[in-house]
């Protein structure tokens, strides 16, 4: 459903993404690791047009949303992201986090929205603080609001960059229960991460990243279990510390 | 220890005040009780103008000042032309004294004969503090702007808003949060200001002062209308105060 052909993307002289290939079907769960600096996150951005592409394209089904003349916002409305820092809008509350999405992007009824907003706050156990601004929340509460604020636009897709790498690790624990539960739903959820434990548990498909290339990709028992790739297996060993 | 030492000060300060020599004088041009009462009418009707022509000019100024700031940080190209002209406007108004700003429009304008343009004292007045304090405001306004993080655009962006409700419902809300402060600090400046309007004939406070004033051979009716600007002022700034504290404490949860 979500398909990277050939991608480049340079910042000045470095090349961030030297030409990646990717296919993301529906339903599937695919993380992403690889070293800091490897272009996972600069991927994720390419993949919901928060940065332009320099060569190959991007299809969404059966459109090239790299396409110029298509309407970024309009593809946006169906590719979620959220990100380490959570960049929640601090002068809102919990609730209008949520709710500015659907009714200014979708057009729909507040009151409509609220039962959903609320709804989807009582599933990630933050029901009660519908009103809190966000400074008043933990990292890990924040990045909790965050996700729900992608959901509620109910994307096709759920772009997640590395989500828990800015947590404090007792709270990481909420953020992945999140994350378990879409994937319980059926999201289609492309996520760089280093929790490697994680990603082998609830990915479909492991794809290690070398230096904007894709140096390996399979099933995680395959990827972790008998990588195929020597630099694979040398980022595992050092990864499992 | 403060109290003592503001006592000691103030005392200080006015005794040698009131023991120089020409302090007779002085308190009986300046500091008349009875003049100061025959002049508080006529000052405070006046006081009015000053007061109507705050609140019009500053609606007007903010209007101008977010626009021109708006304009000034589009990333668009082909809004090159427009954006040259909101450079030139901030530059030569932000320049230009307001005093000279007021005589140029307050007479300036009148003369050209043109249809349509307004002849109202009070109208070329507000036009007036508009383009001065505009400039101010949108150089402030534009400030604010800029220092909205980056992943706050990205984050609006990215759930499909477009340039423009992200920048109506997510940045400018809190940039204009940030610069409050600032922004009405010019606001109790253009207060002030509305006093450089006696120049083109309007008949505000310090006009109606100066009226009393040329006839009676006294400056006390200039204490009175410096009275009501101070009054005016202060209710601005302790504003000012409790709006920043507010939202501090909104966006800190407390």
């Amino acid at each position: 459903m979500l398909r990277a052909d050939g991608v480049r993307k340079s910042f000045g002289e470095n090349e961030v993404l030297k030409g990646i290939d990717l296919h993301i079907e529906q339903g599937e769960v695919v993380c992403l690791i690889g070293a800091s600096g490897s272009g996972k996150s600069t991927l994720l951005r390419c993949l919901n047009l928060l940065e332009q592409v320099d060569d190959g394209d991007i299809w969404l089904d059966e459109r090239e949303i790299t396409d110029p003349r298509v309407d970024v916002d309009e593809v946006r409305r169906s590719i979620g992201i959220v990100f380490q820092a959570y960049n929640l809008f601090p002068h809102l509350d919990v609730l209008d986090n949520i709710t500015l999405g659907p009714v200014k992007v979708l057009g729909r009824k507040r009151a409509e929205v609220r039962e959903r907003a609320l709804e989807l706050l009582r599933r990630v156990g933050l029901e009660d603080r519908a009103g809190a601004f966000p400074d008043a929340l933990s990292g890990g509460q924040q990045q909790r609001v965050a996700l729900v604020r992608a959901m509620v636009m109910q994307p096709d897709v759920l772009l997640l960059d590395e989500i828990t790498s800015a947590l404090d690790p007792l709270l990481v624990g909420e953020v992945l229960d999140v994350i378990r539960d879409l994937r319980a739903d059926g999201m289609t959820i492309v996520m760089a991460t280093h929790e490697m434990s994680f990603a082998r548990e609830v990915a479909d498909r492991i794809v290690f990243m070398v230096d904007g290339q894709v140096e390996e990709s399979g099933p995680p028992e395959q990827v972790f279990g008998s990588p195929q790739s020597p630099r694979t297996a040398e980022f595992l060993a050092r990864h499992r510390g | 220890m403060a109290a003592l030492s503001t006592v000691l000060v103030l005392g200080v300060l006015s005794f040698v005040v009131v023991q120089s020599s020409g302090w007779e004088r002085v308190r009986a041009t300046y500091f008349d009780w009875a003049d100061a009462k025959a002049a508080f009418p006529d000052v405070a009707r006046a006081f009015w103008l000053n007061i109507r022509l705050f609140l019009v000019a500053e609606l007007f100024i903010l209007i101008v000042g977010v626009a021109v700031a708006i304009v000034r940080v589009i990333p668009s190209p082909a809004l090159a032309p427009i954006k040259l002209v909101a450079v030139l406007y901030a530059d030569i108004f932000r320049g230009t004294p307001t005093l000279l700003i007021v005589l140029l429009v307050g007479f300036g304008v009148p003369a050209l004969n043109l249809a349509g343009a307004p002849t109202s004292l009070f109208w070329l007045g507000v036009i007036a503090l508009t383009l001065s304090y505009g400039a101010y405001v949108a150089e402030v306004v534009r400030a604010g702007i800029l220092s909205i993080h980056p992943t706050q655009w990205a984050s609006g962006r990215a759930l499909g808003l477009s340039y423009g409700q992200t920048m109506r419902h997510v940045v400018l809300p809190q940039a204009i949060r940030r610069v409050a402060p600032p922004l009405l600090n010019d606001f109790v400046s253009l207060q002030k200001d509305t006093a450089l309007l006696s120049t083109i004939g309007l008949v505000e406070s310090l006009r109606a002062a100066q009226v009393i004033a040329g006839r009676e051979f006294i400056f006390t009716p200039y204490v009175v209308s410096a009275a009501f600007f101070i009054a005016a002022t202060i209710p601005l700034a302790r504003f000012t105060d409790y709006l920043t504290v507010r939202s501090l404490r909104r966006e800190n949860g407390i």
